[in-house]
């Protein structure tokens, strides 16, 4: 076998891994990409019910409350605020006034039932899409520590 | 005073890294030996420079003294000793001081151990070093200055995140540099044979070493890390694809698949360039990995102290160190002549077949990893790639990989027989599929892929232990006699069968855990029993206790199987007072089959708490594959012919370029 035979064989194999991960690739993004939005645009986009999306903004003060298995509270970026449903165990650093990042659907009672939610494991962090889809409220200022 | 003294030591660290990464590259260049004389001692001061900077910083820790911000603001005077220590890297700027103390060992290292190397070479690989050492003190001196005194002095201070107050995470920063910075050394040798213009078996053997270096403290870091998830955070998981977890796993990726290039550069003489150009590529993603989890562009779960405006100077020397690397090659690679030439089933097809995977799967982690911020900064919305991406990219690409590798390690050099390895691996299919099928048939909810994990950890296995008996003539002479072959069997060789039987556990962990994982989310009162997956939890208290630094609520169960006890379980949730922050403690009782997991929740209405109950199979097997690869690189790096012998380089070669013409 020549060099230059070796060459195209080297080259047609990764031109196929290549192809290979191109198409996984987009396979797995069609299925997977999940998208964020404030509570605001929750509403304004016209979200779908039961597509899986992230929101995210503040946990709304004295709105959680806890019906045996579920937890129920409310999110919001000052502006709107979204009803969420979430059965389990919340993290360590969720509490009020703080700022969370729900994944999960909109049901058609218009709640938001929530698959995960997160919380940082730092508190004197803000989830970044938090705080930008706080800003566009005018309501959070960058360098505020909580 | 002291803390006067480290900011000192680290701007004198600065001026002598300018010295070190300008005067021996010129000196090279003009073949100047007082110039090229330089490096070497200028590595050590240096080294001694930073570590005075890190023991000032370690020393304001353990004291206690409050009037260093950086103390102030991530130690606590009630805090453990392990943890003051640990302290010191828990935090950005300490953490960077741990990173360039690490730079400049490595640089020590090469000053010290590396006296067989040719003078121009270690000049040029130190001079290299120093200019990533120039970017690092920079951005420390300028940026994010640990030494920052505070006037008044706080009384007490803000104390460190409760979940970084844990042994396993006290290592796990250590670790995960070492490995980092340890690619720098590989980078360091690239660019110095890029500049020499000169690669040759003897470049590669001086290599491998340091490579494989990095590497085993890399798959130790990141298994460290992924064990601290897994039982601290109280999720009962162990990998989530989180961008912090994939900054680590990509140069992993890449590491991996230098680390197997190199060793065809070394043995055949071929595949330079490509070397040189992972090299080069896997240090960029260790700076990419530093990038992302310091600047918090990317969301994610893990993120500490995060400050984008200091991630923008990463990202600067990023593209500097990258783009430069880059330029460097594509002048100088073309240059490089090609070496051996071999077939395309032999052992180099093999090795680069495994490359081919190990980097487009690094690609698919990176695209997945960075494609939110693309599509932020196009301004197409805001989105998350999660766990189902990676799972339906990544899991296809390298389930090939790990299938080959058994016939990749029998075939031999230049030119091999497929049928024939084939044959010889017939015992190693029948033992899989056998295995495969038998768990199929007597393991009750055993889907079809998670057979095909099995299959393909026992195929793993199998073959790589067929190999190692074909090397001992099992069976075909005595067992003594094998023995003692298996005892003179280099040591290079045996590590690499322990590492990749490492891979086999691992796989079979990994099927395992997600297969058979069962979990429970439910309200419990104190005497209630809920079963899991045969096991009988019962709930049979609440109460509290206090610790050095914390409180804690604690539930006790008691677990059962069939009536016969098995452990007690008592998880906590901690509320660590000054940082006013709760964490959850998981209990955990381990064995080889199973791991028993119990989180305890809230407390529900009327006396009932949440409690999440896991029962996760083979799951311990996941960090004792790690454990057996880290071990297989540590054997390997054992082996006496990775320091002796070969580095004699051979005088010019036909087909390799000449020294640089200056």
């Amino acid at each position: 076998m020549t060099r230059k035979e070796r060459r195209l064989l080297v080259l047609g194999a990764s031109m196929t891994a290549l192809g290979l991960a191109t198409a996984l690739v987009l396979l797995a993004f069609r299925d997977n990409l999940v998208f964020f939005y404030s509570p605001t645009e929750l509403v304004e986009m016209q979200v779908p019910e039961g597509r899986r999306v992230r929101i995210g903004g503040l946990v709304e003060e004295r709105s959680v409350e806890r019906r045996g298995d579920t937890v129920v509270f409310r999110v919001t970026d000052t502006a709107t605020t979204t009803p969420v449903t979430y059965i389990g165990i919340l993290p360590d650093l969720f509490r009020e006034g703080q700022g969370v990042v729900i994944e999960g659907a909109l049901q058609q009672d218009g709640t938001f039932r929530a698959a995960s939610v997160l919380a940082k494991h730092d508190e004197s962090y803000m989830p970044r899409e938090v705080a930008d889809a706080l800003k566009k409220q005018g309501y959070w200022q960058p360098g505020e520590r909580k | 005073m002291i803390a006067e003294l480290g900011h000192y030591a680290l701007i004198l660290a600065l001026v002598v890294a300018l010295v070190q990464g300008t005067l021996p590259l010129i000196g090279a260049q003009r073949r100047t030996p007082a110039w090229i004389a330089v490096a070497r001692p200028a590595a050590i001061l240096q080294a001694g420079l930073i570590g005075i900077a890190f023991l000032a910083l370690t020393h304001a820790f353990v004291t206690s003294d409050f009037s260093v911000v950086n103390v102030a603001e991530n130690s606590h005077s009630a805090k453990p000793m392990l943890y003051k220590i640990s302290g010191v890297w828990g935090n950005h700027e300490g953490s960077m001081v741990l990173w360039v103390l690490i730079l400049a060992l490595y640089g020590l290292a090469v000053a010290l151990f590396g006296r067989n190397l040719p003078p121009s070479l270690r000049a040029r690989v130190l001079a290299v070093q120093a200019l990533i050492a120039v970017g690092f003190l920079l951005f420390i001196i300028l940026t994010s200055n640990p030494f920052e005194r505070l006037s008044p002095a706080p009384l007490d201070g803000r104390g460190l995140n409760p979940l970084l107050q844990d042994p396993g995470l006290a290592f796990h920063p250590p670790m995960l540099y070492f490995g980092y910075v340890g690619f720098s050394m590989a980078f360091a040798f690239a660019i110095a044979a890029l500049i020499e213009g000169r690669v040759d078996a003897a470049w590669a053997r001086w290599v491998r070493p340091w490579t494989l270096a990095a590497w085993c403290f890399l798959t130790a870091g990141i298994a460290l890390g992924s064990w601290w998830a897994y039982y601290e955070l109280g999720w009962g998981g162990w990998w989530f694809w989180d961008p912090v977890e994939n900054a680590s796993f990509m140069p992993w990726l890449a590491g991996t698949a230098l680390l197997h290039s190199a060793i065809v550069c070394e043995k055949r003489d071929t595949l330079k360039s490509w070397t040189i150009l992972l090299a080069i590529l896997t240090f960029s993603l260790s700076l990419l990995g530093t990038f992302l989890v310091r600047s918090g562009v990317l969301t994610s779960v893990h993120a500490f102290a995060t400050d984008p405006e200091r991630g923008v100077f990463i990202l600067a020397f990023l593209v500097l160190v990258t783009g430069g690397a880059l330029a460097l090659f594509a002048v100088r690679a073309p240059g490089l002549a090609g070496g051996g030439l071999f077939a395309p089933i032999s052992r180099e097809g093999a090795l680069v077949l495994n490359n081919l995977l190990l980097t487009v799967g690094c690609a698919t982690v990176f695209l997945g990893t960075l494609y939110p911020l693309f599509l932020e900064i196009a301004g197409g919305g805001k989105v998350s790639v999660g766990g189902p991406y990676f799972n339906a990219t990544f899991i296809p690409l390298m389930v090939p990989l790990v299938a080959f590798v058994p016939v990749g390690s029998m075939l031999p050099w230049k030119r091999g027989d497929l049928a024939g390895v084939l044959a010889r691996l017939r015992f190693a299919g029948g033992v899989a599929g056998a295995t495969a099928l038998a768990v199929l048939a007597l393991v009750e909810g055993t889907s079809l892929l998670a057979a095909g994990g099995v299959l393909l950890a026992a195929w793993l296995a199998a073959g790589v232990l067929t190999e190692l008996a074909g090397r001992v003539q099992l069976l075909r002479v005595d067992a003594a006699e094998s023995w003692r072959r298996l005892v003179r069997l280099p040591r290079a060789s045996v590590g690499m069968s322990l590492a990749h039987l490492g891979v086999a556990v691992f796989v079979a962990g990994v099927t395992g855990s997600v297969a058979w994982h069962t979990e429970k989310v439910q309200t419990m009162r104190v005497g209630e029993t809920v079963e899991v997956a045969g096991y009988q939890f019962t709930l049979d208290g609440v109460s509290e206790h206090r610790g050095p630094n914390y409180t804690a609520t604690s539930g006790q169960f008691t677990v059962t199987r069939q009536g016969a006890p098995v452990t007690r379980l008592r998880p906590e949730k901690r509320i660590y007072p000054a940082e006013n922050m709760p964490t959850t403690e998981a209990a955990i009782h381990s064995t080889a089959m199973r791991d028993l997991y119990a989180v305890l929740g809230d407390p529900a209405e009327d006396g009932a708490w949440t409690t999440r109950l896991y029962v996760n199979p083979l799951i311990a097997w996941i960090w004792f594959g790690c454990f057996m690869m880290v071990g297989g690189g540590l054997l390997s790096l054992s082996d006496r012919r990775h320091r002796v012998g070969a580095p004699v380089r051979q005088a010019v070669r036909a087909g390799v370029l000449g020294p640089a013409k200056a």
